[in-house]
């Protein structure tokens, strides 16, 4: 009956509730209900919905009863007429999960740094968090047109050399052949440049994660460790990290699924070519002025979906086994 | 405010006798391509050279109930004269995407003249566009929108209010802007506001210094283009951010090479992609990129409009309202490029297409399926495609050209002055690539694929994509 | 305690030379510092020097005029009020919703308590486009007399109303997964002597439960402010009128249809960011401390 309930000794728990008023267990119920039910009709629903539209063909101005059943047309649609599309998206999300990846690691460098009490750290902790607090229309415009605009950006003013063009250059830094597709997939030049101003806001998300996890680390167990002669890394590594554990697993999941849902900062900067990603794609399928084509944009949404799925119900069980 | 006699009297001195004529050509040939022409000829009341004043004209675009004395028609107009007149209709919620300081004044002052009860509700230009799908679904008693394809596509869906008996009370409206303005089933569903052409931009000072000679066709245009760069001018500002700009040199190209009648159908997805025509058009593209701004992919128009004003760059193709970049009021050397602006026709390419086609976008107003107020909202499409109101318009943002022919031409500066001659001396007039053809299309496979092209990428490989992702989309 | 931050003030020893540590951080503030500084340099410069010469050039003046102007073309006093009337309830009812949910299926047992949580955990996760079509023919099919403004359609398409549901559906998730995970620390004696001395459940919750668990609200509000301030993507998709949209919205105000002016656009991005950063600044502490989440627990 109560497999699943594995978050305390059964017994106590049962004679527990059985101790509860009517009244208390009926505001209970709604405690639990009312926001199950916002966030089911909100977004279980829709996602539903969503799986189903993915096989449609329907135009959202048309009458929902104009919807017709296309089978697996769109996802054909979009992985072999559209692979032009597709395949770049999915290689850049992928390239993503590692520079979030790489980028969650100086996150934590930084908040192990600022943990040792260095001067100024609130200063510090404040500038590499700020980015995280700007509204991705105020990122956009800081690394658009301040800092990567080709005639008069700053990047462009400080370093030598004419204009480069970083967000337009569609050329790639490495790239290779799938022999299904047409032309090469790989790095692009201008997506590199988008790189760089997704690391400035994610490492100081990142970094605050750790710092409140730090913050939860016995200071007499570093100390001990100090005294030991342990060296930095060995402290670290036997200290510090293992303590840290708990925050890891949340910082792991943050960084897939942001690398998987990258969108904002994609937008914002542009729809040059070479910057797709998932999240650009379904947008811009199912909202924009060509809304219309909703069978392609869910089909995209769903592709999605499930990548994120996957990461979704791993963590979740990971993170509801280890609870007794 | 403007008096009777600065109001032109007959619209053939500023040109728009003939472009009316020729007007009516050009769209033809669209709407024949859709197989409608019988249904439009026949329905087209052909007002246009009536130059007398069709008095009441506003009262029939209103059921019974309006009372309203159509002000905005006779000649000596005051906007607060019209003001009083139709305020009995009620209020009319009105969607605008004129969002910029001075087009959201201009269009404050056309709302004034026509003398009617309205809500503006004034949304960013370009989020307007992206969230028309949605807001067309929940919105406004009239709606801005744009002429072409654009409008048809939606008119077609169903999801905009038929507004033909609007238009019998649009006397002074060209029988090709009419067609302009009609959906496929031959009703119309826009009122034309203003239209602003293309052209190839240069400054005069810099074209006598140096000698320069308007190129007439292709080969003078190269030739003119390697002397500018021997001269260290680049010979064109290049911009392509948000993925427009560049659409209009492949209409120009595309026109020259294969004419008008090719480019219409293949926007209305009815030739292939394939065809050897279209690799033409890149092919010729190809021979003026090397005496391109370089990087145009990521450079907003403004800031080749910058290096243009700058004299960095010879030319640049672009809309009239390249003008607008220079504001007297906030730099005043800005005067000094806004005297010296002038365009030419796009030079011809094949001489059996000549320099006939001009592309000349026309914005304007379209109705909501279901209005709250339907006898309010029809009278302000009536009232706002009357001269008053492009009057009014005008005298706040003189970059654009009036689509009513009553309109006061008095006050038109020679930007204007050209431009009206421009579209008047053009067989054809197109409209612009995302507005010709199916837009989702246009952004989405199209736009891409030209950034590709500018990028270097192989035509050949890219032309292929285009098609084989043209045959997703239907088209209508 | 979990959340009680344990610093010290104890200098910790390190074997990392304190000087080189300093250099460190200070070289990457100014890295991590550029490009603000840069955007705040252009808001105070004329547009036409900007264009002309570019951030890094002497200014020959430096003006104001660019933060009135965008002021007021963008609308802004009207649009930070849009922005307060779908941030302040949905904040309040997010963070309350969670904490509902995080106290009942933590602190008492029930079948499904599990389920209720993967399900709110993974719906957080889920890309919020995905669902975006669905939502708006759900709104267009949910009468909602909206009196309270001008764009009464009949339906909740177009209302800040649904802009406020579609928030606290998305984020109940995210916080009822913290909050549970919070509330899971809390001794259990403390509930279960409430109980005996016969206090009811709502009791427990508003007396005993809720105040202990400020740390963990505060964290929570400072994020939620920080993303529901921010949102763009909902604001624009579902609020049709422009005086309706919320702050994020005023930049693309302040682009025309075809020009932009980036001074004003520094501007506008300057007034636009000073209420997060406000925000930070005033529940730093308690942010950082409450951000440690259920995460050491045990």
């Amino acid at each position: 009956m109560s497999t699943v309930d594995r978050t305390a000794p059964r017994k106590g728990r049962r004679s527990r509730l059985q101790q509860l008023s009517f009244g208390d267990r009926v505001w209970l119920k709604f405690a639990i209900g009312i926001p199950l039910f916002v966030h089911l009709l909100l977004v279980w629903i829709p996602a539903i919905i969503t799986a189903i539209l993915s096989f449609m063909q329907w135009d959202n101005l048309a009458p929902v009863g104009d919807a017709q059943g296309v089978g697996f047309r769109n996802y054909w649609q979009i992985f072999t007429i559209f692979d032009p599309k597709l395949f770049p998206a999915l290689f850049n999300n992928f390239l993503l999960i590692f520079w979030l990846g790489f980028c969650s690691a100086i996150g934590m460098l930084f908040a192990y740094l600022l943990d040792k009490n260095v001067k100024g750290g609130r200063f510090y902790q404040s500038v590499f968090y700020m980015p995280v607090v700007l509204s991705i229309a105020v990122v956009g415009f800081i690394w658009k047109a301040v800092m990567f605009q080709t005639d008069r950006g700053l990047l462009n003013k400080v370093l030598p050399g004419p204009g480069i063009d970083f967000l337009g250059n569609s050329d790639t830094v490495f790239s290779f052949h799938l022999p299904y597709l047409d032309s090469p997939i790989g790095l692009t030049k201008n997506f590199a440049a988008l790189l760089v101003a997704m690391a400035w806001r994610h490492v100081g998300y990142v970094m605050v994660l750790y710092l409140a996890g730090l913050k939860g680390v016995d200071p007499t167990l570093r100390e001990a460790s100090a005294i030991d002669g342990a060296n930095e890394v060995t402290a670290f590594r036997h200290v510090v990290f293992p303590t840290l554990k708990p925050i890891n697993a949340v910082v792991a999941v943050i960084t897939v699924i942001e690398a998987l849902r990258a969108y904002d900062i994609i937008a914002a900067l542009g729809t040059q070519r070479g910057t797709e990603v998932m999240g650009t794609l379904v947008t811009g399928s199912l909202t924009g002025e060509g809304g219309g084509r909703v069978g392609i944009g869910s089909a995209y949404g769903m592709v999605l979906f499930v990548l994120c799925i996957g990461f979704i119900i791993k963590y979740v069980i990971s993170n509801f086994k280890d609870q007794g | 405010m403007s008096p009777n006699a600065e109001r032109s009297p007959d619209p053939s001195d500023v040109g728009f006798a003939i472009s009316r004529r020729q007007l009516i050509a050009g769209t033809a040939v669209t709407v024949a391509a859709g197989g409608v022409l019988a249904a439009c000829g026949g329905s087209s009341s052909a007002p246009a050279a009536d130059t007398t004043v069709a008095a009441p004209a506003d009262t029939e675009a209103a059921p019974a109930e309006t009372t309203a004395a159509p002000a905005e028609t006779t000649p000596a107009v005051d906007t607060t004269v019209a003001a009083a007149a139709a305020a009995d209709l009620g209020e009319v919620t009105f969607g605008s995407n004129y969002s910029d300081d001075k087009v959201k004044a201009a269009m404050a002052a056309a709302i004034a003249a026509t003398g009617q009860k309205v809500k503006i509700n004034t949304v960013d230009h370009n989020g307007y566009q992206d969230n028309f799908n949605t807001y067309i679904q929940q919105p406004d008693d009239v709606v801005s929108w744009f002429a072409g394809y654009r409008m048809r596509a939606f008119a077609g869906k169903g999801v905009v209010g038929d507004i033909s008996d609007v238009w019998a009370n649009l006397p002074d409206m060209s029988a090709g802007f009419k067609n302009a303005s009609t959906g496929l089933d031959g009703k119309q569903y826009f009122v034309p506001f203003y239209f602003y052409p293309w052209a190839i931009h240069y400054r005069k000072s810099l074209f006598a210094e140096k000698g320069y000679e308007i190129p007439a066709d292709w080969t003078a245009l190269l030739a003119l283009c390697a002397k500018m760069k021997a001269d260290g001018i680049t010979p064109f500002s290049a911009a392509n951010d948000g993925g427009w700009p560049q659409m209009g040199m492949f209409d120009m190209i595309n026109m020259r090479t294969n004419g008008y009648d090719f480019h219409v159908s293949l926007m209305g997805g009815k030739e292939s992609w394939s065809d050897p025509k279209v690799a033409k058009v890149f092919e010729n593209w190809k021979t003026i990129l090397p005496f391109y701004q370089p990087d145009a992919n990521s450079r907003k128009w403004e800031d080749g409009a910058a290096a243009w004003g700058k004299k960095e760059t010879g030319m640049y193709l672009i809309g009239t309202f390249l003008a607008s970049q220079f504001d007297p009021t906030k730099d005043p050397a800005a005067q000094e490029i806004l005297d010296d602006i002038d365009f030419f026709a796009f030079p011809a390419i094949d001489p059996a297409h000549g320099q006939d086609a001009v592309e000349a976008p026309i914005d304007g107003f379209m109705m909501a399926k279901t209005p709250k107020n339907e006898a309010g909202a029809k009278a302000l499409l009536a009232a706002i495609g009357s001269a008053a109101a492009i009057d009014g318009y005008l005298s706040v943002d003189p970059s654009v050209v009036a689509a009513n022919s009553k309109a006061n031409t008095s006050g038109y500066n020679a930007l204007q002055k050209k431009s009206a001659e421009l579209v008047g001396a053009a067989k054809q007039i197109s409209q612009f690539l995302d507005r010709d053809t199916d837009p989702d299309f246009a952004s989405k496979v199209v736009g891409p694929a030209i950034k590709d092209f500018l990028s270097g990428k192989d035509v050949a490989g890219i032309l292929k994509t285009v098609e084989e992702q043209k045959a997703t989309y239907t088209f209508e | 305690m979990a959340t009680s931050s344990i610093v010290t003030g104890k200098t910790k020893k390190s074997p990392i030379p304190r000087f080189i540590l300093q250099t460190f951080l200070s070289l990457m503030a100014v890295i991590w510092l550029i490009p603000m500084v840069g955007a705040l340099l252009s808001a105070f410069r004329n547009e036409q020097e900007l264009r002309t010469n570019g951030v890094i050039s002497f200014p020959r003046e430096l003006t104001f005029q660019n933060f009135r102007d965008a002021f007021d073309r963008g609308e802004m006093g009207r649009k930070f009020l849009n922005t307060a009337f779908i941030l302040v309830p949905s904040l309040f009812l997010i963070l309350l919703f969670s904490s509902l949910v995080g106290f009942a299926c933590t602190r008492f047992s029930g079948r499904f308590n599990v389920l209720f949580l993967v399900i709110f955990t993974a719906g957080n996760l889920m890309p919020q486009q995905v669902v975006f079509q669905p939502v708006f023919q759900i709104f267009k099919r949910i009468p909602w007399p909206d009196l309270l403004s001008d764009t009464n359609s009949g339906n909740l398409l177009g209302t800040k109303i649904g802009v406020i549901f579609i928030h606290v559906a998305f984020q109940t998730g995210f916080c009822t997964f913290v909050m549970s995970n919070y509330m899971k620390t809390l001794p259990k004696e403390l509930t279960e002597a409430a109980l005996v001395d016969g206090a009811s459940v709502p009791r427990q919750f508003f007396t005993i439960v809720m105040p202990l668990c400020r740390p963990a609200l505060a964290a929570l509000g400072t994020l939620e402010f920080t993303w529901l301030y921010n949102d763009f993507f909902w604001g624009s998709v579902m609020l049709q009128k422009g005086v309706e949209k919320p702050i994020t919205s005023s930049i693309a105000q302040l682009s025309g249809a075809f020009s932009t002016q980036d001074s004003l656009v520094a501007a506008a991005s300057v007034i636009i960011a000073i209420p997060t950063i406000f925000v930070y600044f005033l529940l730093q502490k308690q942010f950082i401390g409450g951000l440690t989440l259920g995460a050491s627990k045990g």
